[in-house]
């Protein structure tokens, strides 16, 4: 094993750390605010990446009809929970965001699609078809749970995750995707050449931490996702929905999530079910970092991406075996730091 | 429902499921499927203890249904060893597997325990899959039947009796389990280890004694599948399966027992009727089974949150308490009054740069009651904490009766002599109050975990019960004994935590803020049954707020001010002190 391999197998792992990283980001984002651990995290990045690649052949993606069937599924759970205080008002408003806005997605979409307008507007548009995934989600499956245990979100998150896997094969069917380079550029430094992809790849990830952080910090909708994170009950008696900072973080998720998928789709092929290893990846991290810390979250990711690529390189095989138990020790390292004597709830 | 039918609705129902398949009723068809319900139930059942129970998510039972599996096939097929004598090894193989992996488990916290559970399913899963003694990806086939004389239990009605009286026999076992001083421990500590701790239960003991009981159920029903399938292959011991059996736990209701055998059958013929039913319905066979799956779980979950056990049974039954009076425990011998207890010399308490109790020095004889007061923020509590080794020292000495007490645990306190109450209460809603209680005789009780599963200890727990409602009818609540602990008011919680901690049968009673709350007869009642125990030669430290309260009772106070030591002596003194008198009211001047 000489350098440039080393070199080689650490831009791999940055690569996939970054990736990592956001999902991890998301995660936590969302379990801070709804106590929810999302499972199907990973199902925004598959489904982006068979957007986009659905999209970059000029065929209209099949992600439209899961948004309509989603929306449709949204406004009968909405009714359904909210029978009884449902005024006009409020009626129009679900029937606008859960099916007026897929209908029109519809539309545009499938205008567009044919027109093979090329990267940005492909981006563009797939974010746009998987975003609204995140809130209609919540509210499909989430909303009428808020005040279940951890346990019982969790088990649901993975009802929905077995789902979304289900609809995904059922829509996009078998086949893997690959998408064309983000960017055709390379670069030599000394004997390691940069690719333009690996570039995009580090640049679009910092720049949306950077924007997360602005967002928190300055945003007053950012302070009060961060209100909900911090004291639910506290947040609800000053003022802030709940219902909507949930809303808020799903969709966060999603973006985060649809990104990750626009990003890492030329690199590797993603099939309908690939998210859950990704995300599985992602919540390694994120529970490192103690399902809190933004910075320790981002270090563990590349941690994973490390252990992760330079395992493939010696023992390809059992490469899945070693990035999970090679946390075992950190997870016993983290637990014996924090306190033994807390209460769970 | 009345008592005479709770008692013999279980065993007469037991009968009717063991001779169901021979009545002719079920179809083979269904017989096939209950006995992989029963299997599940098996594994389901562990889970209730660990997640439900034990508030530890484990997505790694698969695995060890795999261990009882293996083990199993490799013996009969390598050794050609009966498969009856497997039973015993299979079981012990996967109970040291699970006290490996559970030394490492228990002791994660949080988020990182189900984390856990995912990395060695997902490492043991792969190990099943690459290991050519355990035929890699194919499996091992031709795993012989159990047999019975000479005749084989291949028919799968025989063999539904052999799995179902596995089923129902640890069904008891774990009603037995829980039921008892050890499950009162284990259902104490999903709420926290604190209070338990502070009673003598060894917190990752209980834990880890959870761990490898669910492990053994899993086990088991990895045994009773070799036997069935007749086959083994490292599909069926994945995480996938494993968050399956999660799913049935949490879909029955997480906690109660009959919940994890609704749960799996819910699942398992949701599951196969889906399968059934759906390529009918929409008319080609693609993967819809699992979209409708995921979304009926959801749909489980949003109509029924605690699962679908307690929707049809309600809430859990109160334990049974013996209406005789039992043999009293034998009692602690007690020190002569008079007698220094204990001796607190120099202690402090540093978090950072912040002194929270500095340098502080006082005693406590046999058979005095002491006032430990002061203004908010002045290190009582941190104090508290440092008597009871919840929190360490940063230096000075405490001994009690002359054994130092730095580096102890506080179950080890417990254990000589020392009983508490907290400050904010640590009891488990969800427990009935005389269980509470009886956590407190936990030290007075030895029957281990496996005399529990025969309830071979009814005596020294019928005994524990009954001390327990002694002691709460000493409090003034011996007719709330049976009421759900979580229906109390904060009051009346008070004087539970009091009985739990008089149920040590303590030398020392360390109480915080035990008036906090009380009424004003209530107050009377409590001054007048820690009189009753100062006479009786118990001695006595309480923190509080309420100076009437505290000046009535304590023969001696001690005012702590910003963790220093103000004054003390008598309360007569003491209300006199100017130093006092300026903590408590600011600069008189």
């Amino acid at each position: 094993m000489d350098s440039t391999i080393v070199l080689f197998l650490v831009q791999d792992a940055v690569i996939n750390g970054a990736i990592y990283a956001l999902i991890a980001i998301a995660l936590v984002l969302v379990f801070a605010v709804t106590r929810v651990i999302l499972v199907p995290q990973g199902e925004f990045v598959a489904f982006a990446g068979l957007t986009v690649a659905a999209l970059e052949a000029g065929r209209v993606p099949p992600t439209l009809w899961l948004l309509v069937a989603l929306g449709v599924l949204a406004a009968i759970s909405s009714i359904a929970w909210h029978w009884r205080e449902m005024e006009p008002r409020r009626f129009i408003g679900v029937v606008a965001s859960t099916i007026v806005v897929p209908l029109l997605l519809i539309l545009v979409t499938k205008f567009l699609a044919p027109l093979k307008l090329g990267l940005a507007a492909n981006t563009i548009l797939t974010l746009l078809l998987i975003v609204p995934m995140g809130p209609l989600l919540y509210r499909i499956a989430f909303e009428p749970l808020a005040e279940a245990s951890v346990l019982v979100l969790l088990i649901a998150s993975f009802g929905v995750h077995l789902s979304l896997v289900g609809l995904g094969l059922a829509f996009f069917g078998p086949e893997g995707v690959r998408t064309a380079a983000l960017s055709d550029a390379s670069y030599t430094a000394g004997a390691l050449i940069i690719t333009g992809q690996s570039v995009v790849v580090i640049a679009v990830t910092l720049v949306l931490l950077a924007a997360l952080a602005l967002f928190f910090g300055f945003t007053p909708t950012g302070k009060a996702l961060r209100a909900c994170a911090s004291n639910r009950l506290g947040a609800r008696l000053v003022g802030i929905p709940t219902s909507v900072a949930g809303q808020v973080a799903f969709a966060m998720a999603a973006l985060i999530g649809a990104v990750s998928g626009i990003l890492i789709t030329p690199i590797t092929a993603i099939y309908y079910d690939s998210g859950f290893l990704i995300g599985l990846k992602g919540f390694v991290a994120a529970i490192v970092g103690g399902l809190a810390s933004y910075t320790i979250t981002a270090l563990a990711a590349l941690g994973v991406g490390l252990v992760e690529s330079f395992s493939s390189f010696w023992w390809s095989t059992y490469k899945e075996v070693f990035v999970f138990t090679i946390i075992l020790p950190v997870l016993v390292w983290r637990s014996l730091r924090s306190s033994h004597l807390e209460d769970d709830e | 429902m009345s008592p005479a039918v709770r008692k013999w609705l279980p065993p007469l129902f037991a009968i009717a499921v063991l001779i169901a398949p021979f009545t002719g009723w079920m179809p083979a068809y269904w017989v096939t499927l209950f006995n992989y319900i029963g299997l599940s139930s098996l594994v389901a059942l562990g889970l209730v203890l660990l997640t439900g129970v034990g508030g530890m998510t484990s997505f790694g039972q698969a695995a060890f249904v795999g261990f009882g599996a293996y083990t199993s096939a490799v013996l009969t097929l390598d050794y050609a060893v009966s498969p009856w004598l497997t039973l015993p090894v299979s079981l012990l193989v996967t109970a040291l597997g699970a006290l490996l992996i559970g030394a490492v488990t228990v002791r994660l916290s949080g988020h990182y325990l189900p984390l856990g559970t995912i990395a060695w399913g997902i490492a043991l899963f792969y190990v099943f899959g690459n290991s050519s003694t355990l035929g890699a990806h194919d499996g091992l086939s031709g795993v012989p039947p159990l047999r019975v004389g000479t005749h084989a239990l291949i028919d799968p009605r025989e063999y539904f009796v052999v799995v179902w009286i596995a089923v129902i026999s640890m069904i008891v076992a774990t009603r037995n389990l829980l039921d008892s001083r050890i499950g009162r421990a284990i259902r104490a500590l999903r709420r926290g280890a604190v209070a338990a701790e502070s009673f003598g239960v060894n917190a990752p003991r209980a834990k880890l004694i959870v761990f490898v009981y669910s492990a053994v159920l899993a086990g088991l029903a990895g045994w009773l599948y070799a036997h069935f399938q007749r086959s083994v292959s490292p599909g069926a011991f994945g995480v996938n399966t494993g968050i399956e059996y999660l799913i049935m736990a949490v879909m029955g209701g997480a906690g109660r027992i009959y919940g994890a055998i609704l749960g799996a059958a819910a699942v398992t013929i949701l599951k196969d009727q889906l399968q059934n039913i759906l390529p009918w319905i929409i008319g080609s066979t693609g993967n819809y089974e699992t979209i409708v799956f995921g979304a009926i779980l959801v749909l489980v979950l949003e109509t029924a949150p605690n699962g679908l056990w307690p929707l049809i049974a309600g809430p859990s039954p109160p334990p049974k308490v013996p209406q005789r009076p039992q043999a009293p425990l034998p009692d602690r011998e007690k020190p002569a009054a008079g007698t220094p207890l204990l001796r607190v010399t120099a202690a402090r308490k540093a978090f950072g740069g912040l002194i929270a109790v500095n340098d502080v020095s006082f005693e406590i004889a046999a058979g005095e009651i002491l006032g430990l007061i002061g203004p908010n923020g002045a290190g009582k509590s941190t104090t508290f904490d440092l008597l009871t080794c919840v929190t360490p020292l940063t230096s000075g000495n405490i001994s009690f009766c002359g054994k130092a007490l730095a580096g102890e645990h506080p179950q080890d306190v417990a254990r000589l002599g020392i009983s508490r109450t907290f400050q904010h209460v640590h009891l488990a809603p969800d427990m009935s109050v005389i269980e509470n209680v009886a956590l407190g005789a936990h030290l007075r009780g030895s029957a281990g975990t496996l005399r529990a599963f025969a309830h071979l200890e009814r005596q020294e727990d019928a005994a524990l019960l009954s001390n327990a409602k002694r002691q709460l009818e000493r409090v003034g609540l011996g007719e709330q004994a049976m009421m759900l602990a979580g229906s109390l008011s904060l009051g009346q919680l008070r004087l539970v935590e009091i009985a739990r901690a008089l149920c040590l049968d303590p030398v020392l009673l360390l109480l915080d803020e035990p008036a906090a709350g009380l009424r004003v007869g209530e107050k009377k009642e409590l001054a007048r049954l820690l009189r009753e125990l100062r006479a009786e030669g118990m001695s006595v430290l309480l923190v509080e707020h309420d100076m009437d309260f505290v000046m009535s009772l304590a023969d001696r106070l001690v005012v702590l001010d910003f963790g220093q030591k103000i004054a003390q002596g008598a309360p007569t003194d003491v209300r006199a002190d100017p130093r006092v008198l300026e903590a408590y009211l600011g600069g008189v001047t």
